[in-house]
């Protein structure tokens, strides 16, 4: 593998890198310091080298295709479990893996009760689950993280990388593309596979406006990060017959040069994209009053209230209740949006939602082309109807 | 200390169409803007300057045009701005943007920090700021929401992944990415706007790059490539309700209870 590249000129030929490699692939040669092919990418050797004589700088060479196979997803952990959108990537994989014979097979890092939450995978359907399990690896850190997956990547060889579109994913994505100098795309919202085992990425553009169909045809792997609720979830399979495979770790490769001074779990309240039912209000709403009407309604259902932009922008909620291009995207049972106009950034976000309410008292309102459910009407009259309804129904 | 801030000119609005027979992109306004997000960038620059001393450099990669955008920066209180700018890099997706902007980091002669904005409005993938740490071989935080404490040697920051709040010291060189509402970007002062009216932007091309190797920038260096364009696809079939506020309230809530929803 030609992944890295040494600077003769500044080579002093000191040794430290031989010395340091987990693997044994740096040797001495005629030339200088060669790599070997049971190099791992893990970077162990580009940070230690005193000289700064190492670097990753392969070029986007055309690949042989054949030498990268089958799927390899990042199981995120979250709180010491594993995070849902995982699943879901489980599921997209398994739909492609058929067409071009492929298996799916996971990836997973973090601190002690990992290679137990990896057993969970399994029972999806997961052919392999290669486990990276450190008291060092609690907490997320982008080098030695990067670092850790680079290395079952270079093992493993996928001909694609399917990683949530979480804060932490993100976070991760652009570090390994970049270091297996591939293409990466960002938060697919629909993928597909070519025979040639290309796969057809698709993810909104320009503000949602357009769709992208991406491909990465001329290098190996190919990444993507996908929205967490965008895909449906993997089902679990009667037989599953997976295994797991404890990947050997050094203390050196998690030495990071990030130091955690704290970490806090914040109260585990159901995120926006969790929740079942969500209302939200929209520049209709107008004021306190109408969000606070809207407030009522979600309250009454059980479900959490949503912002669209302006009105998070207008400082009635926080981002993290802001659906849209530029905050969350949700697909929950049900979504009544009230006085919401429908723009494209709001509607990509929430149109894979299984029953859309829409009430707006503008009938020319885009939502309306969105929604399954069309009441052209004031929401100040509707929503404490509809509550009134629903509180009284509880009560009987 | 030396500080780089990365900051791109993205269009004022998102509003494009596709030409229903060539599939060709309609770009309907060509009126630009600075990309929210970076302003928070340079905003952190800039109070840390004023904190610890030393520079504030903001580069961008783009057209020409984007010389306004760095006017203002000038006028908000960064010491330096630089474009890279060359049709060279046309085309350029997240891997061949981030290697053509550390090329020109090394020209600058390096950074103690690197802060980037956590996305732009236009390509909305928030990749380029931890790929660009990534060719640098630094270590990098993303989505800080708070700079806890800044050191000769390192800065402290708060980040929010997920459900955990994270707060780590990252050793200089490094590069972060800042979350909006982290702090207030200030406005550019018109004082300072005349002191730096002749201060001069500094452009630099492929040829100024120390890596001539054309196969690594623009359209060349870029792994992904766009197949094709489409518009989203049309929502499915809809009901509308119809009669008095009342009745219509009654229907919809009788649909959810006979389906189960709720």
């Amino acid at each position: 593998m030609d992944f890295l590249n040494f600077d003769a000129e500044a080579c002093t030929l000191c040794g430290i890198c031989v010395n340091v490699c987990p693997f044994g692939a740096l040797k001495f040669e005629k030339n200088g310091i060669e790599v070997g092919e049971s190099c791992r990418m893990c970077g162990l050797c580009v940070r230690k080298c005193p000289e700064k004589a190492i670097r990753f700088e392969q070029k986007a060479n055309e690949v042989n295709k054949e030498e990268w196979r089958d799927f390899l997803i990042y199981a995120e952990q979250e709180q010491g479990k594993i995070h849902p959108v995982v699943f879901e990537l489980i599921g997209e994989a398994l739909k492609m893996a058929p067409k071009v014979g492929y298996h799916v097979n996971c990836v997973i890092a973090g601190g002690p009760g990992t290679a137990e939450n990896a057993k969970d995978l399994l029972e999806y359907g997961v052919h392999k689950v290669f486990v990276y399990e450190h008291e060092e690896l609690k907490w997320f850190r982008a080098d030695c993280y990067t670092d850790v997956i680079a290395d079952c990547i270079a093992a493993v060889k996928p001909s694609s990388v399917l990683i949530g579109g979480t804060e932490l994913g993100r976070s991760l994505a652009p570090r390994l593309a970049t270091r297996f100098h591939t293409g990466l795309t960002a938060d697919c919202t629909k993928l597909d596979i070519k025979d040639n085992t290309d796969m057809i990425q698709i993810r909104p553009a320009f503000g949602g406006n357009i769709m992208a169909q991406i491909t990465i045809s001329r290098s190996r792997p190919q990444f993507a990060t996908v929205r967490y609720r965008v895909m449906e979830k993997a089902k679990k399979v009667e037989n599953p017959d997976g295994e797991i495979i404890r990947c050997k770790m050094t203390d050196d490769m998690v030495k990071s040069s990030i130091e955690i001074l704290s970490a806090e779990v914040l109260e585990k309240k159901k995120s926006l994209e969790e929740e079942d039912i969500i209302v939200v209000a929209g520049r209709g709403a107008k004021n306190e009053t109408g969000v606070a009407l809207c407030r009522e309604l979600a309250d009454a259902l059980g479900g959490q209230l949503a912002f669209t932009r302006p009105m998070v922008e207008d400082g009635f909620g926080d981002t993290a209740h802001q659906i849209g291009l530029s905050g969350r995207t949700v697909r929950p049972k049900l979504i009544i949006t009230c006085g919401v106009s429908g723009a494209i950034q709001f509607t990509s976000c929430m149109n894979g939602s299984e029953c859309i309410v829409a009430i707006n008292n503008n009938p020319e309102a885009q939502i309306f082309n969105t929604a399954h459910y069309c009441i052209v009407d004031d929401l100040n009259q509707v929503v404490p109807k509809l509550t009134e309804l629903v509180r009284n129904r509880k009560e009987d | 200390m030396k500080i780089i801030v990365c900051m791109k000119q993205v269009p004022a609005g998102t509003n494009v169409e596709i030409d229903p027979e060539t599939g060709a992109m309609k770009r309907l306004s060509s009126a630009t803007r600075t990309n929210p997000y970076d302003l928070f960038a340079l905003e952190t620059a800039l109070l840390l300057k004023e904190k610890m001393g030393g520079t504030v450099t903001v580069l961008t990669m783009g057209p020409a045009q984007a010389e306004s955008m760095m006017k203002d920066a000038y006028a908000c209180g960064a010491d330096e701005a630089v474009i890279l700018s060359d049709r060279k890099f046309a085309g350029s997706d997240v891997l061949s943007t981030s290697y053509t902007l550390r090329q020109g980091i090394q020209v600058l002669g390096g950074a103690d920090l690197i802060i980037c904005g956590r996305q732009t409005t236009d390509g909305d993938t928030a990749q380029v700021g931890p790929a660009l740490a990534e060719h640098m071989h630094i270590p990098h935080a993303a989505w800080v929401t708070r700079i806890e404490e800044v050191t000769e040697k390192d800065i402290s920051v708060q980040q929010k992944l997920g459900d955990v709040t994270q707060v780590s010291r990252i050793p200089f060189p490094c590069l972060i990415t800042v979350e909006k509402d982290m702090c207030v970007p200030r406005l550019p002062s018109w004082i300072l706007k005349k002191k730096t009216a002749d201060r001069k932007v500094r452009f630099l091309s492929f040829e100024d790059l120390p890596n001539q190797d054309l196969t690594r920038y623009g359209l060349n260096g870029s792994p992904t490539a766009v197949e094709r364009m489409f518009p989203p696809e049309k929502a499915q079939k809809q009901v509308y309700l119809e009669g008095s506020t009342e009745e219509k309230t009654k229907e919809l809530f009788d649909i959810l209870v006979s389906r189960k929803i709720i």
